[in-house]
């Protein structure tokens, strides 16, 4: 989070990765407690006998871990090119 | 057609709603972001490349998308991969190499812009017209198909969600821009393949590993073995010489179509725009290329499962081939398009059901989200600023662009409408914007590469061609030329893409050429090489430098058509 220089800022505000980490981390959990908790015959009998809510929770939960440590590692850091900021129209 | 109820519960329903919440969500988050027209309509030019690859890819991987190849998948087998690995990737590859240069490097704002500059306001008012005009009516039935299923698998009547959905793309789109649009269609991209992936692997569960697919797809007592390899891929391309069949894939699909609307599409090419650097917007549809490449086995291959596991669906095939497809959505009530949702019928428990229709919900949005943030910059920039009200202050154009957002909203709704009224009418008119694609692909590429070229030879070649697209269009519909499946698409985008070439040839030679001092950036020898460099990428390791990522993505697409081919 350094904000010694002017032209760079931090997305520190916004990281795409944080929220696609928290996304796929609700539905994991979700998905592994229906997965634990509800898992029947009827189920069973349409997926071939997978536990798939589990299997895909657990999935989800590595996926969602990895976006947010990614974030975590390796925050982004935007450079602003004066011309392209002022975004200055009839450039022609 | 009859409801394909799916039996949702509460959880499944608790995952849409947290799903929503999110799209809102980001809407909001990216709205901070917002302070001039070039962070609205282009995210600043910020974005890093894995995030508009994502995006690239996302934007087309929109309802029709998903549906209609799933549908494919049902209905051909392995043929389909074509669309993805002749049809897309070597496309994608080039504009990252060739094209993506040009677009970024002379700082346009649009494509229509580049066309502009280029080739002066007569090339430019057709091409900006054309393509504002298109991106509603496709924003209109992305909307209307998103009714449609929504009404089938929830019974929700159309007109509610119709209003829904487009109040929420509309509320997100005015909230964040491009970046909101973008941010969405990354998170969607996910939320697809973790509905899909666990789809598919479920799906090949059931019929007993891929062996078992194999095994019941070539003893389907149909179109067999052949479902299996994608060449020569006869039934796809409506030729029945095997040669003849290549020769159409490769040069009809894999070079006029795919290359006409990968490089010129500026809902594709804006998402690229979008990126931080020239490295990152040529590194865009790159990177898209790999997963583009691994999308089919989650599309394609679930609707060949569904073609041998779904009763109905079998069903459904069988009558279609012994009689016809009208008999037997007669006598089933589906159609191939319904692949996708009888299998999640079949195999998915209340949970994952959920995940999946999120997916699905996000996929329709997607795409007409896509359609109108494109729609708002051209029609900011290339109609407003250039031939209504010039030379005004930034904010003005802002806030055009969000005036513009509710208005794409609005007509869409009208144009799902009348698509619902009119289903043949949409049929025809998006096969007619289609035709744009193929000329305007060649006036690009030759105004690229040959400073000669006029800005006359650019309008007359573009109207040329598309109009000899159409004239073949009309003879394969009147029955004159005789040609099946996508043959006639593959010859009138062949042949539009050959007279708008010798039609610019000929007009620039009684022509004058543009003064090569305005050509800076927008042909290849007049523009000096540090202009489509970046600073930093001398330094760049090999995987982060466009070129030799296009080699790899373009060897592996190599092995995966020799694979299974």
């Amino acid at each position: 989070m350094s904000k010694s220089n002017e032209l760079t800022k931090t997305a520190g505000a916004f990281d795409v990765r944080n929220f696609i980490g928290a996304l796929l981390a609700i539905f994991g959990v979700i998905l592994t407690i229906a997965g634990i908790v509800g898992f029947t015959p009827d189920e069973a009998e349409r997926t071939g006998g997978v536990d798939a809510n589990l299997w895909t929770g657990i999935g989800l939960i590595i996926a969602a871990a990895v976006f947010l440590i990614w974030a975590k590692l390796r925050p982004i850091r935007i450079v602003e090119t004066p011309d392209d900021a002022a975004g200055a129209p009839g450039t022609d | 057609m009859e409801a394909i109820r799916l039996d949702a519960q509460w959880i499944d329903y608790l995952l849409i709603a947290i799903y929503f919440i999110f799209v809102l969500g980001i809407g909001w988050f990216a709205k901070r972001g917002i302070s001039s027209s070039i962070e609205f309509l282009l995210s600043g030019r910020s974005l890093p490349a894995w995030v508009t690859a994502l995006a690239f890819v996302s934007a087309n991987l929109g309802a029709v998308e998903i549906m209609g190849m799933s549908a494919t998948g049902a209905q051909y087998g392995m043929p389909t991969m074509h669309y993805f690995w002749i049809g897309a990737v070597p496309a994608m590859l080039f504009l990252g190499v060739v094209m993506m240069p040009f677009y970024y490097g002379s700082k346009v704002r649009s494509v229509p812009e580049f066309m502009r500059k280029r080739f002066g306001t007569g090339a430019h008012l057709v091409n900006a017209l054309s393509f504002a005009v298109a991106q509603l009516l496709i924003a209109g039935v992305n909307l209307f198909l998103l009714g449609t299923i929504v009404n089938r698998l929830l019974g929700w009547p159309l007109w509610i969600t119709l209003i829904v959905a487009a109040a929420i793309v509309l509320s997100y789109i005015t909230l964040g821009g491009l970046s909101a649009a973008i941010y969405n269609e990354v998170l969607q991209f996910f939320v697809i393949v973790a509905a899909l992936l666990p789809l598919t692997l479920i799906g090949l569960n059931r019929v007993g590993g891929w062996d078992g697919l194999v095994d019941r797809v070539s003893n389907d007592g149909m179109l067999g073995a052949e479902q299996l390899s994608s060449w020569p891929g006869e039934q796809l391309s409506g030729f029945s010489n095997p040669v003849l069949s290549v020769v159409g894939i490769v040069f009809g699909l894999g070079f006029v179509l795919s290359f006409g609307y990968w490089t010129t599409n500026f809902v594709e090419v804006q998402r690229a725009m979008a990126s931080k650097s020239i490295n990152a917007a040529r590194l865009t549809p790159i990177i898209g290329a790999f997963p583009k490449m691994l999308i089919p086995f989650i599309v394609v291959v679930p609707g060949m499962i569904a073609a041998v596991l779904v009763p109905q669906m079998t069903q459904f095939k069988e009558i279609s081939a012994s009689i016809d497809e009208a008999t037997a959505l007669e006598q089933t009530g589906v159609t191939y398009n319904d692949a996708l949702l009888l299998l999640m019928r079949e195999v998915l428990p209340n949970g994952l059901l959920g995940v999946a229709i999120a997916g699905l919900l996000a996929a329709f949005m997607a795409g007409m989200a896509a359609n109108i943030s494109a729609f708002n910059t051209v029609f900011s920039y290339d109609l407003w600023q250039q031939y209504v009200v010039k030379d005004r202050e930034d904010d003005y154009y802002l806030k055009i662009g969000r005036w513009a957002t509710i208005g794409a909203c609005v007509v869409a709704i009208f144009t799902a409408l009348i698509a619902g009224n009119f289903s043949n009418l949409m049929d025809y008119l998006q096969t007619l914007f289609g035709f744009f694609n193929a000329p305007l692909f060649a006036t690009f590429i030759l105004g690229m590469f040959w400073k000669r070229m006029s800005a006359t030879a650019g309008w007359v070649g573009l109207v040329g061609g598309t109009l000899s697209a159409v004239f073949v269009f009309i003879l394969a519909e009147t029955g004159v030329l005789d040609l099946p499946g996508q043959g006639a698409a593959f010859l009138a985008a062949s042949t539009a893409f050959v007279v708008d070439i010798v039609l610019s040839v000929i007009v620039t030679l009684f022509t004058t050429p543009k003064p090569a001092a305005e050509l800076r950036g927008l042909v290849y020898s007049e523009t000096p090489k540090s202009d489509f460099e970046d600073l930093s990428e001398p330094k760049a390791p090999f995987w982060k430098r466009p070129v030799p990522v296009a080699g790899v993505a373009l060897v592996l697409v190599i092995i995966l058509n020799v694979t299974f081919g």
